[in-house]
C-alpha cells in the first residue's frame, strides 16, 4: 500500500517531471524554492491539475494515467491548501460537514460528526461562526479539521503553518504533528521551513525547476 | 469617496441636469395629467385587476424558466470552451437588441400554428400559443432571459475557483459544488439578473402581442392593456402608466440597495 507518483505535466513552459514513491503512513516533505513545483505537484496529487502522461495510483488504485482520470471527489484525498479556501459564506461548523454532506451523509449525522471533531480541537465555541470572521490560526485549524473530516486516505498540506506567526509556531507544530500522527494515511506536506520539515516528517525531497534533485530520511524518519 | 481632483467643471454639471430634467419630464408629464379622481375606479375594475394579476403571473413565470434555463446557459458559456462559443452566445443575447416585434414575428413563424414546429403541436396536441398565456410566456422569455445570463456568466467569468476546487477535493460532484458555493458567491448577480428579466417581463409588449395576441384574461397583460387603453380612453391608460411606473421604480430602487450598490463596493 503507497502512493505512487511518475508524473509530466507542461504549464506554459514550465515542465514538472516527478518519479517518487510513497509508503503508506509515510510523511514526505516536498522543499524547494519558489517556482519549484511543489504546488503544481500537490494540484495533480489531488486532480485539479491533469498530468500530460503517467501515472498515479493511490493504494493499488489508478488516480491517473493514460486511460483514467478520476474526478477530484473521486480520489478519497484531503488537501490543506496554503490560502486555506474556506467557504466564506458558511459557519464553521458547515466548512467542517461539507465533505460528509456532499458524500450523502445525513444532515443529522454529518452535524454530529462534525461537532464532536471541533470538540476534539477545542474549537466548539467557533462552530457557528462564520468562517470570514476567522483569525488565521483559526482558519488553519478550520482547513486542517475540513479535510480530516472526510477521513480521506492522503493527506496534502500546502505550507500548513505559513499563516501563523512566529511566536504561536511551536504550539502549532506540536497540535500539527499530532494530527499527521493520527492519521493513518500517507501524508505529503509542503514546506519552506527547515524545522518544520524536520518535524513533521519522515523523509524530504527537495525540487528544483520541476525536477527531484535530493531524497533523504530526516532525523524522525531514521529513527 | 471621490478625490475632489477629480470633481468635474460646471458645465458638465449643467449638462448632467439637462439629461436629468430630460428623464424627469415625462414623468412630470404624465402625473400632471392624471386623473387622479379616477385612480381607484381603474385600479379596482375587473379589467385592470385581470390584466395586472396576467402580467405578475406571466412575469414571475418568465423569470423562473429564465433561471431555470439561463443559469445551466450561462455556466456553460462561462466554462465549456466549444468551436462557435462567441456565435453561439450572441444567438442568445441577440434577442436583447432585437425589436420585440421581430422577435414575435420570429416566434410565430417557429412555433405559431402554421410555423415550422408550431405546426407539429397544433397537429399532434392540438395546442396553440397564439391567444394562450403560454405564448405570453414564451415571448416573455424570450426577451427576458438574456439578461440574466449576461448577468451570471459576467459573475461566474469573475468568480474565484479556488473554494470549488476545494470543495471538489472534499467529495463535492461539480453541480454539489456549484451549488453549494459557486453559486452562493455570484448570489449578487443571480438575483440583480433575476430582477433585471423579471422586469423586462413585466414591461414587454411587442413580442407578446405579435405573437400571443390582445385578448382579454389570457394574453392581454398589463402593458397591451395600456397601449390598448390610449386608443379610446387615455385617463385609464395614464393611470395604469402611472402603476407600472411605481412597480418598476420600486424594484429599481430595491435592487440598487440592495444588490447592485453592494457589489460596486466590493
Amino acid at each position: 500500500m503507497s502512493l505512487n507518483l511518475a508524473i509530466d505535466v507542461r504549464l506554459d513552459s514550465f515542465r514538472l517531471r516527478v518519479d517518487v514513491d510513497v509508503p503508506t503512513g509515510e510523511t514526505l516533505a516536498v522543499v524547494g524554492p519558489n517556482g519549484a513545483g511543489k504546488s503544481t505537484l500537490l494540484a495533480c496529487i489531488a486532480g485539479l491539475v491533469a498530468i500530460d502522461s503517467g501515472k498515479i495510483v493511490l493504494d493499488e488504485k489508478v488516480l491517473d494515467d493514460d486511460d483514467i482520470r478520476l474526478a477530484p471527489e473521486e480520489r478519497d484525498i484531503g488537501v490543506v491548501f496554503q490560502d486555506h479556501r474556506l467557504f466564506e459564506h458558511m459557519s464553521v461548523i458547515e466548512n467542517v460537514e461539507f465533505g460528509l454532506r456532499a458524500r450523502g451523509v445525513r444532515r443529522k449525522d454529518a452535524r454530529a460528526q462534525s461537532a464532536s471533531l471541533l470538540d476534539e480541537m477545542g474549537l466548539s465555541n467557533l462552530a457557528e461562526r462564520r468562517a470570514s470572521d476567522l483569525s488565521g490560526g483559526q482558519r488553519q485549524r478550520v482547513a486542517m479539521l475540513r479535510a480530516l473530516a472526510v477521513r480521506p486516505r492522503l493527506l496534502l498540506l500546502d505550507e500548513p503553518l505559513s499563516a501563523i506567526d512566529l511566536d504561536s509556531r511551536e504550539e502549532w507544530r506540536q497540535s500539527l504533528a499530532h494530527h499527521i500522527e493520527s492519521f493513518s494515511g500517507t501524508t505529503l506536506i509542503v514546506s519552506h521551513d527547515p524545522i518544520d520539515v524536520e518535524r513533521l516528517a519522515d523523509r524530504v525531497v527537495t525540487l528544483d525547476n520541476g525536477r527531484i534533485i535530493d531524497d533523504e530520511r530526516t532525523t524522525n524518519g531514521r529513527s | 469617496m471621490t478625490s475632489p481632483g477629480a470633481r468635474p467643471p460646471r458645465f458638465i454639471r449643467v449638462i448632467a441636469v439637462v439629461a436629468i430634467v430630460f428623464f424627469c419630464l415625462p414623468f412630470v408629464g404624465l402625473l400632471w395629467r392624471t386623473p387622479w379622481s379616477r385612480v381607484f375606479d381603474v385600479l379596482g375594475d375587473e379589467t385592470s385587476r385581470e390584466a395586472l394579476w396576467l402580467s405578475l403571473r406571466t412575469s414571475i413565470a418568465a423569470a423562473l424558466v429564465s433561471v431555470i434555463f439561463g443559469v445551466p446557459l450561462a455556466w456553460v458559456l462561462a466554462t465549456v470552451d466549444f468551436r462557435g462559443r462567441n456565435i453561439v452566445r450572441a444567438l442568445c443575447l441577440i434577442s436583447m437588441v432585437l425589436p420585440p416585434v421581430v422577435g414575435g414575428i420570429s416566434l410565430i413563424f417557429s412555433m405559431g400554428r402554421t410555423g415550422l414546429f408550431g405546426r407539429w403541436l397544433d397537429e399532434w396536441f392540438g395546442f396553440r400559443f397564439t391567444f394562450s398565456t403560454w405564448g405570453v410566456i414564451i415571448a416573455q422569455v424570450f426577451v427576458a432571459m438574456p439578461f440574466l445570463v449576461l448577468s451570471v456568466e459576467g459573475a461566474l467569468r469573475q468568480v474565484d475557483p479556488r473554494p470549488t476546487d476545494a470543495a471538489r477535493t472534499l467529495g463535492a460532484s461539480s453541480w454539489y459544488a456549484f451549488r453549494r458555493v459557486t453559486i452562493p458567491s455570484i448570489g449578487s448577480a443571480l438575483i440583480a439578473g433575476t430582477v433585471l428579466a423579471w422586469a423586462r417581463a413585466f414591461g414587454e409588449f411587442g413580442a407578446t402581442i405579435t405573437f400571443a395576441g390582445n385578448y382579454p384574461g389570457t394574453t392581454r397583460t398589463l402593458s397591451i392593456a395600456t397601449y390598448s387603453a390610449l386608443e379610446n380612453d387615455q385617463g385609464r391608460a395614464m393611470v395604469l402608466s402611472l402603476m407600472m411606473i411605481l412597480v418598476s421604480f420600486v424594484v429599481l430602487i430595491a435592487l440598487r440597495d440592495r444588490w447592485l450598490g453592494s457589489e460596486a463596493s466590493r
